[in-house]
Protein backbone atom coordinates (compact mmCIF):
# COMPACT_ATOMS: atom_id res chain seq x y z
CA UNK A 1 0.00 0.00 0.00
CA UNK A 2 2.24 2.82 -1.32
CA UNK A 3 -0.22 5.37 -2.64
CA UNK A 4 -1.33 7.80 -0.04
CA UNK A 5 -3.95 7.82 2.45
CA UNK A 6 -6.52 10.54 0.45
CA UNK A 7 -7.07 7.50 -2.09
CA UNK A 8 -7.95 5.20 0.66
CA UNK A 9 -10.05 7.31 2.18
CA UNK A 10 -11.93 8.38 -1.42
CA UNK A 11 -12.47 4.72 -1.57
CA UNK A 12 -14.07 4.94 1.79
CA UNK A 13 -16.54 7.80 0.41
CA UNK A 14 -16.95 6.45 -2.34
CA UNK A 15 -18.23 2.91 -0.59
CA UNK A 16 -20.56 5.44 1.35
CA UNK A 17 -21.82 6.84 -1.58
CA UNK A 18 -19.84 10.50 -0.99
CA UNK A 19 -18.29 11.01 -4.18
CA UNK A 20 -19.22 13.10 -6.38
CA UNK A 21 -18.64 13.27 -10.50
CA UNK A 22 -15.37 14.42 -10.88
CA UNK A 23 -14.02 12.71 -7.47
CA UNK A 24 -14.94 9.15 -8.99
CA UNK A 25 -13.31 9.91 -12.25
CA UNK A 26 -9.95 10.80 -10.16
CA UNK A 27 -10.24 7.56 -8.31
CA UNK A 28 -10.78 5.64 -11.07
CA UNK A 29 -8.16 7.04 -13.16
CA UNK A 30 -5.48 6.40 -10.20
CA UNK A 31 -7.25 2.64 -9.64
CA UNK A 32 -6.48 1.98 -13.39
CA UNK A 33 -2.91 3.14 -12.84
CA UNK A 34 -2.00 1.51 -9.43
CA UNK A 35 -1.83 -2.13 -9.15
CA UNK A 36 -2.07 -1.82 -5.38
CA UNK A 37 -5.04 -0.15 -5.04
CA UNK A 38 -6.71 -1.90 -7.05
CA UNK A 39 -6.00 -5.02 -5.53
CA UNK A 40 -6.85 -2.67 -1.64
CA UNK A 41 -10.13 -1.77 -3.28
CA UNK A 42 -11.14 -5.14 -4.48
CA UNK A 43 -10.91 -6.30 -0.77
CA UNK A 44 -12.62 -3.60 0.67
CA UNK A 45 -15.50 -4.29 -2.14
CA UNK A 46 -15.45 -8.17 -1.04
CA UNK A 47 -15.38 -7.39 2.73
CA UNK A 48 -18.50 -4.97 1.98
CA UNK A 49 -19.98 -8.02 0.08
CA UNK A 50 -19.18 -10.60 3.04
CA UNK A 51 -20.68 -8.80 5.91
CA UNK A 52 -23.68 -7.59 4.03
CA UNK A 53 -24.70 -10.78 2.64
CA UNK A 54 -27.94 -11.64 3.31
CA UNK A 55 -27.66 -13.68 6.22
CA UNK A 56 -30.30 -16.03 7.62
CA UNK A 57 -30.66 -14.43 11.30
CA UNK A 58 -33.70 -14.95 12.61
CA UNK A 59 -34.43 -15.33 16.11
CA UNK A 60 -36.41 -18.41 16.85
CA UNK A 61 -39.83 -18.95 15.55
CA UNK A 62 -42.07 -18.34 18.95
CA UNK A 63 -39.62 -14.84 19.39
CA UNK A 64 -42.93 -12.90 19.55
CA UNK A 65 -44.70 -14.99 21.71
CA UNK A 66 -42.20 -15.22 23.97
CA UNK A 67 -42.28 -11.88 24.48
CA UNK A 68 -45.43 -10.92 24.34
CA UNK A 69 -45.35 -13.59 27.60
CA UNK A 70 -42.97 -11.39 29.45
CA UNK A 71 -44.33 -8.26 28.89
CA UNK A 72 -45.12 -6.89 32.81
CA UNK A 73 -49.05 -6.88 33.17
CA UNK A 74 -50.09 -2.97 33.97
CA UNK A 75 -51.01 -2.76 37.93
CA UNK A 76 -54.32 -0.96 38.00
CA UNK A 77 -53.08 2.22 38.98
CA UNK A 78 -50.66 2.49 36.32
CA UNK A 79 -53.32 2.09 33.44
CA UNK A 80 -55.26 4.88 35.83
CA UNK A 81 -52.63 7.32 35.84
CA UNK A 82 -51.93 6.50 31.74
CA UNK A 83 -56.18 7.07 31.22
CA UNK A 84 -55.89 10.30 33.27
CA UNK A 85 -52.54 11.24 30.98
CA UNK A 86 -54.32 10.56 27.95
CA UNK A 87 -57.62 12.58 28.66
CA UNK A 88 -56.54 15.45 30.99
CA UNK A 89 -59.63 17.19 30.32
CA UNK A 90 -62.36 14.51 31.14
CA UNK A 91 -60.09 13.71 34.41
CA UNK A 92 -60.03 17.34 35.29
CA UNK A 93 -64.33 17.88 35.27
CA UNK A 94 -64.12 14.56 37.27
CA UNK A 95 -62.02 15.84 39.78
CA UNK A 96 -63.89 19.06 39.70
CA UNK A 97 -67.30 17.42 39.60
CA UNK A 98 -66.16 15.48 43.02
CA UNK A 99 -64.63 18.08 44.83
CA UNK A 100 -68.11 19.60 44.30
CA UNK A 101 -70.09 17.11 44.96
CA UNK A 102 -68.19 16.80 48.83
CA UNK A 103 -68.77 20.45 49.10
CA UNK A 104 -72.48 19.32 48.80
CA UNK A 105 -72.44 16.57 50.83
CA UNK A 106 -70.53 18.18 53.65
CA UNK A 107 -72.79 21.19 53.63
CA UNK A 108 -75.95 18.71 53.49
CA UNK A 109 -74.72 16.26 56.09
CA UNK A 110 -74.37 19.38 58.84
CA UNK A 111 -76.74 18.32 61.22
CA UNK A 112 -77.30 21.98 63.32
CA UNK A 113 -80.27 23.43 63.13
CA UNK A 114 -79.74 26.81 61.27
CA UNK A 115 -82.29 29.77 61.23
CA UNK A 116 -82.02 33.71 60.81
CA UNK A 117 -80.59 34.99 63.82
CA UNK A 118 -82.31 38.54 65.18
CA UNK A 119 -85.56 38.16 64.33
CA UNK A 120 -87.49 37.69 67.58
CA UNK A 121 -87.74 33.75 66.68
CA UNK A 122 -87.90 31.12 69.52
CA UNK A 123 -86.73 28.00 69.24
CA UNK A 124 -88.51 25.04 71.16
CA UNK A 125 -86.93 22.13 71.19
CA UNK A 126 -86.06 21.64 66.95
CA UNK A 127 -88.72 23.71 66.36
CA UNK A 128 -88.19 27.32 65.11
CA UNK A 129 -91.45 29.49 66.05
CA UNK A 130 -92.17 32.64 64.37
CA UNK A 131 -94.14 33.82 67.53
CA UNK A 132 -97.40 35.84 67.75
CA UNK A 133 -97.26 39.23 66.76
CA UNK A 134 -93.75 38.89 65.29
CA UNK A 135 -94.20 40.06 61.68
CA UNK A 136 -90.57 39.22 59.74
CA UNK A 137 -91.17 41.25 56.59
CA UNK A 138 -87.86 38.87 54.30
CA UNK A 139 -87.46 35.66 53.11
CA UNK A 140 -86.54 33.36 56.23
CA UNK A 141 -84.80 30.07 55.58
CA UNK A 142 -84.85 27.11 58.20
CA UNK A 143 -82.29 24.21 57.88
CA UNK A 144 -82.47 20.78 59.80
CA UNK A 145 -85.54 21.79 61.52
CA UNK A 146 -89.28 22.35 61.51
CA UNK A 147 -90.84 25.81 61.79
CA UNK A 148 -94.69 26.80 63.52
CA UNK A 149 -95.71 30.07 62.09
CA UNK A 150 -98.01 31.70 64.41
CA UNK A 151 -97.02 35.46 63.61
CA UNK A 152 -96.72 36.86 60.02
CA UNK A 153 -94.14 36.13 57.38
CA UNK A 154 -94.34 38.69 54.24
CA UNK A 155 -91.86 36.27 52.52
CA UNK A 156 -90.84 33.08 51.75
CA UNK A 157 -90.81 30.05 54.19
CA UNK A 158 -88.05 27.49 53.31
CA UNK A 159 -87.95 24.64 55.60
CA UNK A 160 -84.78 22.13 54.22
CA UNK A 161 -84.91 19.10 55.80
CA UNK A 162 -87.81 19.75 57.92
CA UNK A 163 -91.12 20.27 58.09
CA UNK A 164 -93.18 23.16 58.62
CA UNK A 165 -95.70 22.62 61.24
CA UNK A 166 -99.43 23.21 59.84
CA UNK A 167 -101.31 23.44 62.95
CA UNK A 168 -100.18 26.98 63.05
CA UNK A 169 -102.55 30.08 62.36
CA UNK A 170 -99.99 32.21 61.17
CA UNK A 171 -99.53 33.79 57.85
CA UNK A 172 -97.57 33.74 55.03
CA UNK A 173 -97.53 35.60 52.13
CA UNK A 174 -95.40 33.84 50.20
CA UNK A 175 -94.75 30.06 48.96
CA UNK A 176 -93.61 27.72 51.78
CA UNK A 177 -91.20 25.29 50.35
CA UNK A 178 -89.88 21.85 51.91
CA UNK A 179 -86.73 20.46 50.95
CA UNK A 180 -86.10 17.03 52.07
CA UNK A 181 -84.08 15.16 49.35
CA UNK A 182 -80.50 16.10 48.79
CA UNK A 183 -81.49 16.47 45.24
CA UNK A 184 -84.37 19.03 45.19
CA UNK A 185 -81.78 21.12 48.01
CA UNK A 186 -79.42 20.95 44.93
CA UNK A 187 -81.98 22.18 42.60
CA UNK A 188 -82.94 24.99 44.62
CA UNK A 189 -79.95 26.14 45.57
CA UNK A 190 -78.53 26.02 41.47
CA UNK A 191 -82.24 28.10 41.32
CA UNK A 192 -81.18 30.78 44.04
CA UNK A 193 -77.68 30.95 41.82
CA UNK A 194 -79.71 31.46 39.19
CA UNK A 195 -82.18 33.74 40.54
CA UNK A 196 -79.32 35.90 41.82
CA UNK A 197 -77.34 35.90 38.85
CA UNK A 198 -80.31 37.68 37.35
CA UNK A 199 -80.86 39.60 40.09
CA UNK A 200 -77.21 41.32 39.54
CA UNK A 201 -78.28 41.79 35.94
CA UNK A 202 -81.31 43.46 36.46
CA UNK B 1 -48.78 1.33 4.72
CA UNK B 2 -47.25 -0.74 7.01
CA UNK B 3 -45.24 2.34 8.85
CA UNK B 4 -48.73 3.81 8.77
CA UNK B 5 -49.82 0.70 10.80
CA UNK B 6 -46.98 0.56 12.75
CA UNK B 7 -47.68 3.91 13.54
CA UNK B 8 -51.38 3.15 15.04
CA UNK B 9 -50.10 0.03 16.99
CA UNK B 10 -47.74 2.57 18.56
CA UNK B 11 -50.45 4.96 19.67
CA UNK B 12 -52.34 2.04 21.07
CA UNK B 13 -49.54 0.79 23.30
CA UNK B 14 -49.04 4.29 24.79
CA UNK B 15 -52.87 4.25 25.68
CA UNK B 16 -52.48 0.66 27.51
CA UNK B 17 -53.62 -2.03 24.30
CA UNK B 18 -50.66 -4.40 25.37
CA UNK B 19 -51.81 -6.56 22.13
CA UNK B 20 -50.98 -4.10 19.86
CA UNK B 21 -47.10 -4.75 20.91
CA UNK B 22 -47.44 -7.87 19.00
CA UNK B 23 -47.27 -6.24 15.72
CA UNK B 24 -44.46 -4.18 16.87
CA UNK B 25 -42.46 -7.48 17.44
CA UNK B 26 -43.25 -8.91 14.70
CA UNK B 27 -42.33 -6.32 12.39
CA UNK B 28 -39.02 -5.30 14.00
CA UNK B 29 -37.89 -8.48 15.45
CA UNK B 30 -35.32 -9.50 12.61
CA UNK B 31 -33.29 -6.45 12.67
CA UNK B 32 -33.41 -6.28 16.51
CA UNK B 33 -31.90 -9.67 16.42
CA UNK B 34 -29.34 -8.83 14.17
CA UNK B 35 -27.90 -6.22 15.72
CA UNK B 36 -27.86 -8.41 19.14
CA UNK B 37 -26.22 -10.82 17.03
CA UNK B 38 -23.71 -9.46 15.69
CA UNK B 39 -22.62 -7.13 18.41
CA UNK B 40 -22.43 -10.63 20.65
CA UNK B 41 -21.64 -13.20 18.50
CA UNK B 42 -24.35 -16.01 20.12
CA UNK B 43 -27.50 -16.74 18.76
CA UNK B 44 -28.60 -17.91 22.49
CA UNK B 45 -27.36 -14.17 24.18
CA UNK B 46 -28.80 -12.54 21.14
CA UNK B 47 -32.18 -14.13 21.27
CA UNK B 48 -32.23 -12.66 25.32
CA UNK B 49 -30.84 -9.28 24.71
CA UNK B 50 -33.28 -8.78 21.67
CA UNK B 51 -36.37 -9.79 24.15
CA UNK B 52 -34.85 -7.58 26.65
CA UNK B 53 -34.93 -4.67 23.85
CA UNK B 54 -38.59 -5.38 23.35
CA UNK B 55 -39.66 -5.34 26.65
CA UNK B 56 -38.05 -1.59 27.91
CA UNK B 57 -39.35 -0.83 24.90
CA UNK B 58 -42.93 -1.32 25.90
CA UNK B 59 -42.20 -0.48 29.27
CA UNK B 60 -40.74 3.13 28.54
CA UNK B 61 -42.99 3.69 25.34
CA UNK B 62 -44.02 6.89 27.09
CA UNK B 63 -40.38 8.17 26.40
CA UNK B 64 -40.60 7.54 22.49
CA UNK B 65 -41.34 10.71 20.89
CA UNK B 66 -43.75 9.85 17.98
CA UNK B 67 -42.43 12.74 15.98
CA UNK B 68 -39.17 10.37 15.53
CA UNK B 69 -38.35 7.50 13.79
CA UNK B 70 -39.19 4.41 15.97
CA UNK B 71 -36.81 2.19 14.58
CA UNK B 72 -34.29 4.50 15.75
CA UNK B 73 -35.16 4.51 18.97
CA UNK B 74 -35.66 0.98 19.18
CA UNK B 75 -32.28 -0.08 17.72
CA UNK B 76 -30.91 2.13 20.30
CA UNK B 77 -31.85 0.12 22.93
CA UNK B 78 -30.87 -2.57 21.45
CA UNK B 79 -27.38 -1.27 20.90
CA UNK B 80 -27.56 0.31 24.62
CA UNK B 81 -28.31 -2.80 26.18
CA UNK B 82 -25.99 -4.82 23.83
CA UNK B 83 -22.83 -2.69 24.77
CA UNK B 84 -23.64 -2.92 28.24
CA UNK B 85 -23.98 -6.23 28.22
CA UNK B 86 -20.46 -6.65 26.81
CA UNK B 87 -19.17 -4.12 29.21
CA UNK B 88 -20.15 -6.49 32.22
CA UNK B 89 -18.66 -9.56 30.94
CA UNK B 90 -15.33 -10.37 32.43
CA UNK B 91 -12.20 -10.16 29.86
CA UNK B 92 -11.69 -14.07 30.27
CA UNK B 93 -15.37 -14.35 28.38
CA UNK B 94 -13.79 -13.57 25.04
CA UNK B 95 -12.79 -16.46 24.85
CA UNK B 96 -16.14 -17.84 25.55
CA UNK B 97 -17.37 -15.79 23.53
CA UNK B 98 -15.80 -17.40 20.84
CA UNK B 99 -16.61 -20.60 21.88
CA UNK B 100 -20.52 -18.54 21.93
CA UNK B 101 -20.31 -18.00 18.11
CA UNK B 102 -20.07 -20.93 16.58
CA UNK B 103 -23.23 -21.54 18.43
CA UNK B 104 -24.92 -20.81 15.86
CA UNK B 105 -23.08 -23.16 13.76
CA UNK B 106 -23.40 -26.03 15.47
CA UNK B 107 -27.20 -25.54 15.43
CA UNK B 108 -27.13 -25.90 11.82
CA UNK B 109 -24.63 -28.66 11.81
CA UNK B 110 -27.50 -30.94 12.74
CA UNK B 111 -29.28 -29.87 9.55
CA UNK B 112 -29.42 -33.14 8.28
CA UNK B 113 -26.76 -33.92 5.34
CA UNK B 114 -28.87 -34.48 2.56
CA UNK B 115 -30.42 -31.32 2.84
CA UNK B 116 -29.39 -29.28 0.09
CA UNK B 117 -26.91 -25.89 1.09
CA UNK B 118 -26.13 -23.11 -1.54
CA UNK B 119 -22.73 -23.99 -2.56
CA UNK B 120 -21.98 -19.83 -2.61
CA UNK B 121 -19.16 -19.47 -0.34
CA UNK B 122 -20.96 -16.13 0.68
CA UNK B 123 -24.01 -17.80 1.96
CA UNK B 124 -21.68 -21.01 3.51
CA UNK B 125 -22.90 -21.17 7.29
CA UNK B 126 -19.55 -21.96 8.02
CA UNK B 127 -18.18 -18.65 6.04
CA UNK B 128 -20.96 -16.65 8.24
CA UNK B 129 -19.81 -18.36 11.41
CA UNK B 130 -15.79 -16.93 10.19
CA UNK B 131 -16.70 -14.07 9.19
CA UNK B 132 -18.93 -13.19 13.17
CA UNK B 133 -16.05 -14.80 14.72
CA UNK B 134 -13.56 -11.99 12.71
CA UNK B 135 -16.27 -8.84 13.95
CA UNK B 136 -16.26 -10.63 17.33
CA UNK B 137 -12.38 -9.41 17.28
CA UNK B 138 -13.20 -5.61 16.70
CA UNK B 139 -14.04 -3.44 19.74
CA UNK B 140 -17.87 -2.98 20.29
CA UNK B 141 -17.89 0.42 18.85
CA UNK B 142 -17.00 -0.67 15.52
CA UNK B 143 -19.66 -4.03 15.75
CA UNK B 144 -22.54 -1.79 16.49
CA UNK B 145 -21.72 0.79 13.30
CA UNK B 146 -21.36 -2.95 11.32
CA UNK B 147 -24.33 -4.37 12.49
CA UNK B 148 -26.33 -0.86 11.60
CA UNK B 149 -24.71 -0.30 8.59
CA UNK B 150 -23.81 -3.42 6.75
CA UNK B 151 -26.93 -5.46 8.21
CA UNK B 152 -29.90 -3.15 8.70
CA UNK B 153 -28.71 -1.06 6.19
CA UNK B 154 -29.02 2.59 8.27
CA UNK B 155 -28.24 5.73 6.39
CA UNK B 156 -25.12 7.31 7.98
CA UNK B 157 -27.70 9.80 9.44
CA UNK B 158 -29.65 6.87 10.89
CA UNK B 159 -26.65 5.43 13.13
CA UNK B 160 -25.73 8.90 13.92
CA UNK B 161 -29.09 9.43 15.45
CA UNK B 162 -29.39 5.76 17.08
CA UNK B 163 -25.46 6.06 18.54
CA UNK B 164 -25.98 9.40 19.12
CA UNK B 165 -22.86 10.59 17.39
CA UNK B 166 -21.89 12.78 15.13
CA UNK B 167 -21.92 11.56 11.59
CA UNK B 168 -18.27 12.52 11.15
CA UNK B 169 -17.32 9.84 14.13
CA UNK B 170 -20.06 7.08 11.82
CA UNK B 171 -17.82 7.72 9.08
CA UNK B 172 -14.95 8.11 10.56
CA UNK B 173 -15.75 4.19 12.32
CA UNK B 174 -17.69 2.66 9.15
CA UNK B 175 -13.87 3.48 7.25
CA UNK B 176 -12.26 2.04 10.06
CA UNK B 177 -14.50 -0.84 10.59
CA UNK B 178 -14.14 -1.69 7.09
CA UNK B 179 -10.37 -1.64 6.96
CA UNK B 180 -9.94 -3.81 9.94
CA UNK B 181 -12.63 -6.03 8.39
CA UNK B 182 -10.61 -6.08 5.46
CA UNK B 183 -7.65 -7.19 6.80
CA UNK B 184 -9.07 -9.85 8.85
CA UNK B 185 -11.23 -11.29 5.80
CA UNK B 186 -8.51 -10.40 3.20
CA UNK B 187 -7.29 -14.20 2.81
CA UNK B 188 -10.88 -15.84 2.73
Amino acid sequence: MSCDKEIVEMMHQYLDGDLDKSEEKKLRAHLQSCQACQHHFHELKRTVALVTANVDLQPSPDFTKKVMSQLPTEKKRNSVIRWMRVHPMITAAAIFFILMMSGVFSAWNQDQLSYPTGKNLIVKNDIVIVPEGVTINEDIEIQNGNVKIEGKVNGDVIVINGEHLTASAGAVSGDIKQIDQIFSWLWYRLKELGQSVFDLTK
Amino acid sequence: MMEERLKKSIKLVKKGDQTAFEDIVSYYQNNVFAICFRMLGSKHEAEDLAQETFIRAYVNIHSYDENRKFSTWLYRIATNLSIDRIRKKKPDYYLDAEIKGTEGLTLYSQIPNDQVLPDNEVESLEMQAYIQKEIMALPAKYRSIIALRFLNELSLKEISDVLEIPVGTVKTRIHRGREALRKRLRHV
